[in-house]
């Protein structure tokens, strides 16, 4: 018996109709885990390095994490693993809802797409009945709405249905797939299920998934419920920590109204401005009104007594379910400060199913260009003279990619410019690896950002950050009560880096944390961010969340009680830096190299390119990279990757050169410098008003 | 016959505070497993969260009593502006709509309040209090209990008569 897991995989060919349900090796399970760290091995082992995004030996794969469908609160991560259009590497978003428990339940941990489908398809899934179905007439359809009339369709109100809309099936870079109220957005996995032609995927599952120790997991499921019951009326002080961040669970942005810190810190536009006094009284009281009507009801993903999204009824617009910073983004992008203009356009964006985070970007990016002319006026006929007109009319224009504009901006920022040949980072300025990120433009460059930024496979800050506050606290005082009840740490030295960390002075950014602890806080939250996406859990549980519900002394309890391993955090540590490393391998494998891992040019006002170059060095070391951020023989070999060294080697990726071999600079130059001058990009500009949120 | 005063449980069921993540199916069915806790799978609980999210309903439902056949099921209801199938609002096992039966053995599932536990556990782990215990006492006829030979004598009678099974015990004691 199989504890856990389903231990079976569904393997269907797209091009044939050829579905088989395949045994999984229990093997893998202690080597990788499941969700994130299984798909790695996958793609890995069956994938060509030269296989693109559109050919038909991408797989797409449709995850159900190590823990989805245990009682395990908030185990409920739907991971969809390709490769990117966007990248070219491999991406992974991920999204709550309920579709993955309902995949164990129907006896699988994963779906697993090869080859394209000749017609628009859905696949249904009931136990151990698989079809293909035509999808023709569905073609077009919203993603929301298409999963209400496949459930009538199939007479079955219980199938839990992940779905793309019209911006998957024209494979817009941006497309995400909808869940229930979730959507797995970053990288455009949206843009492969349509190339492969599958609409939709319903599941309904009525089996069992066991236990190895059921008592033992009740129990420990028991402490933890009475730490969130605690957390939940007791949130964090808000003094030095935004409000979002001080529950547990994804941050609480359809809760609060409070919006200060986002629209003060963040930038507008295309990235480009920070409105510093933006926030005053009667914009909050507008914004209260406005969104306390609009929130019909707070609402949760499988298994979570968390509420983080919510169903959404303002004004005429139809219903439809939101969550997260999705609230702000796009009036962000079109700079309007009505706040019902975001609540509006975000019906048609979840409709087409588009990614709420580099849409609007791409939509700002879009005004941009048209304003310094390079959008014509032919290409602009027919859109309406206000923003909020353009922005619907440029959305539905990339949605159908009609006409110039939808076309090339369906390719995002860095592919409609390469498209145009301007020069990379004049527009598309806020992109990592050629996807757009989160409008944050800062001051002082910080160290353990510089290295998420850099080297995080998910190309999305969120997925590394958030068990470390983002700015130290200033008063002392303040700080040692934040220690005194912090268990989650590794150990007390987290507490002394934290307690000496300092606003202003010696320790304080750029050069405190120094290169050693970014390097050990850095890495410790991507670890944990790998074993919430290998066990499947919501890292507003885990590790997206300060002092949350997961953390490194408790994951191996559920693991172990659910599963019948016996990992101590040794174990768990090396499991996850296993896949962490042949994910690394992997993308090594595609072309990633140390020129990609740069943050966007004007990501920071103040930098310091020779410390920041030999910060990077020392983090690549301490992961036990060579300098072209390549994982060493020695390292692979530590983490019983031996054969995937031997095939780095083979291809000449790996090699034996004394010159990628760290080796330390104590003395490297702390002054600042500019990056832009060193690139000879002297065009690239910094607004006036692009300021630190330091020095304000 | 004496009265005695008996305890009644009842579930409160605040659906305004649900959010329909379906903990209360998750630990009902691993609950009720065997061993107890050994497995989960919401499709075996005794209760069951019906949502229509763009339509705001989150409706927990526990399992009554088995129906043998489908019922005419046309009313419709319309509360605080949301449609609800009479469907919705019913507790039977029905073979009709396939809720509250056991998905190997077709066999129909009861709530049976997790008796003798302290609370249900679907009461227990629903951390947003929609679900809440409420005991009250009521004073009954003390009833007087049949054995185990009593049930079997009183399907016996019920099938064929009590004229009948009295005459017929009487003929096997005379061949005695």
């Amino acid at each position: 018996m199989r504890y856990a897991e389903a231990g079976y995989n569904l393997e269907i060919d797209l091009a044939t109709g050829n579905i088989e349900k395949v045994e999984t090796d229990p093997k893998l399970m202690e080597l990788h885990l499941g969700g994130l760290g299984t798909d790695v091995k996958i793609h890995y082992d069956r994938v060509p390095p030269e296989t693109q995004a559109f050919d038909p030996e991408n797989l797409l794969i449709f995850s159900a994490g190590l823990l989805c469908g245990t009682p395990t609160f908030s185990a409920n991560r739907m991971l969809v693993s390709t490769i990117s259009p966007q990248t070219g590497l491999l991406c992974y978003p991920m999204a709550g809802g309920f579709w993955a428990s309902e995949l164990k339940y129907a006896g699988y941990d994963k779906v697993i797409m090869r080859n394209k489908s000749p017609k628009l398809v859905y696949i249904y899934i009931n136990n151990d009945k698989v079809e293909i179905r035509d999808a023709a007439h569905l073609k077009g359809k919203g993603a929301l709405e298409v999963q209400d009339l496949i459930r009538e369709e199939l007479n079955e109100p219980d199938a839990q249905v992940s779905a793309i809309g019209l911006a998957g099936e024209n494979r817009c870079f941006g497309a995400s797939i909808e869940q229930s109220k979730s959507s797995a957005s970053r990288g455009g996995a949206g843009a492969v299920m349509g190339d492969k032609n599958v609409k939709a995927i319903a599941v309904r599952g009525t089996k069992d998934i066991y236990l190895a120790d059921g008592p033992e997991f009740m129990k420990q499921l028991k402490i933890l419920a009475d730490w969130i019951d605690h957390r939940n009326h007791n949130p964090l002080p808000n003094k030095n920590i935004m409000t979002i961040h001080t529950g547990v669970g994804s941050p609480q942005a359809m809760k609060i109204v409070d919006e200060k810190w986002h629209t003060q810190g963040f930038a507008w536009g295309n990235s480009r401005r920070r409105r510093k006094t933006f926030w005053n009284d009667e914009l909050e009281k507008q914004w209260t009104e406005i969104q306390t009507k609009a929130l019909r009801r707070f609402i949760s993903c499988f298994n979570c007594p968390q509420q983080c999204g919510a169903l959404i009824t303002h004004e005429d617009t139809p219903r439809y379910m939101a969550k997260c910073f999705s609230k702000l983004s796009y009036m962000f992008a079109a700079e309007i400060d009505e706040q019902g203009f975001n609540w509006e356009i975000l019906e048609p964006a979840f409709q087409y199913g588009f990614d709420s985070f580099s849409t609007p970007q791409v939509l700002a990016m879009g005004v941009e260009l048209r304003k310094d002319g390079i959008f014509t006026d032919e290409d602009w006929e027919g859109c309406p003279t206000d923003i909020a007109g353009t922005f619907f009319w440029l959305l539905d224009k990339m949605a159908r990619r009609e006409g110039r504009v939808g076309d090339l901006l369906a390719d995002g920022c860095y592919g409609a410019c390469r498209r145009l040949g301007l020069p990379e980072g004049k527009y598309d300025h806020n992109n990592i690896k050629k996807h757009e990120q989160m409008c944050v433009k800062l001051g002082m460059m910080d160290p353990l950002y510089y290295l998420m930024y850099a080297t995080n496979e998910k190309v999305s800050i969120t997925q590394m950050e958030g068990n470390w506050p983002q700015e130290p606290f200033r008063e002392m005082a303040d700080r040692e009560e934040f220690v005194k009840d912090w268990p989650h740490l590794p150990d007390d030295r987290f507490k002394k880096w934290f307690l000496d960390w300092e606003p202003r002075g010696e320790f304080a950014n750029p050069f405190y944390p120094t290169k050693e602890i970014s390097a050990e806080l850095v890495d410790w939250m991507e670890m944990l961010h790998n074993i919430d996406d290998a066990l499947g859990i919501c890292c507003g549980m885990g590790s997206f969340c300060l002092k949350p519900a997961y953390h490194i002394h408790n994951y191996t309890k559920f693991i172990n009680a659910a599963t019948g391993l016996n990992l101590d955090e040794d174990g768990l540590r090396k499991a996850v830096n296993r896949s962490r490393n042949l994910h690394r391998a992997l993308q090594n494998r595609r072309g990633l190299r140390r020129k990609d891992e740069v943050p966007p040019k004007d990501h920071w006002k103040h930098r310091f390119p020779e410390y920041e170059y030999e910060l990077l060095s020392y983090y690549y070391n301490f992961k036990g990279w060579n300098m072209d951020a390549i994982p060493t023989r020695k390292r692979l070999e530590e983490l019983d990757l031996g054969y995937v060294a031997d095939d780095l080697e083979r291809r000449g990726i790996l090699k034996d050169d004394p010159d990628l071999v760290y080796v330390p600079n104590d003395n490297v130059s702390r002054e600042e410098g500019s990056i832009y001058l060193q690139d000879g990009q002297s065009d690239f500009y910094i607004p006036d008003d692009h300021v630190s949120r330091k020095e304000g | 016959m004496a009265k005695i005063k008996n305890k009644i449980r009842t579930i409160k069921i605040n659906a305004d505070l649900c959010n329909g993540c379906r903990t209360c199916e998750v630990v009902c069915s691993a609950g009720h497993a065997t061993p107890r806790f050994s497995s989960n799978n919401p499709a075996r609980a005794r209760i069951h969260v019906i949502t229509h999210r763009l339509e705001n309903i989150f409706l927990p439902v526990f399992a009554g009593e088995n129906t043998p056949a489908q019922c005419l099921g046309r009313e419709k209801y319309v509360i605080d502006g949301k449609e609800y199938s009479e469907c919705s609002f019913c507790k039977a096992s029905c073979s009709a709509r396939g809720r509250f039966i056991e998905p190997d053995s077709g066999l129909p599932l009861r709530c049976d309040m997790c008796e003798g536990e302290e609370q249900p556990l679907c009461v227990e782990w629903c951390l947003n209090k929609v679900l809440t215990l409420e005991e009250r006492e009521e004073e009954v006829e003390e009833e007087v209990k049949l054995g185990e030979m009593e049930f079997g004598l009183q399907s016996l009678v019920e099938k064929h008569g009590l004229e009948k099974l009295v005459d017929t015990i009487a003929r096997m004691s005379q061949k005695r």
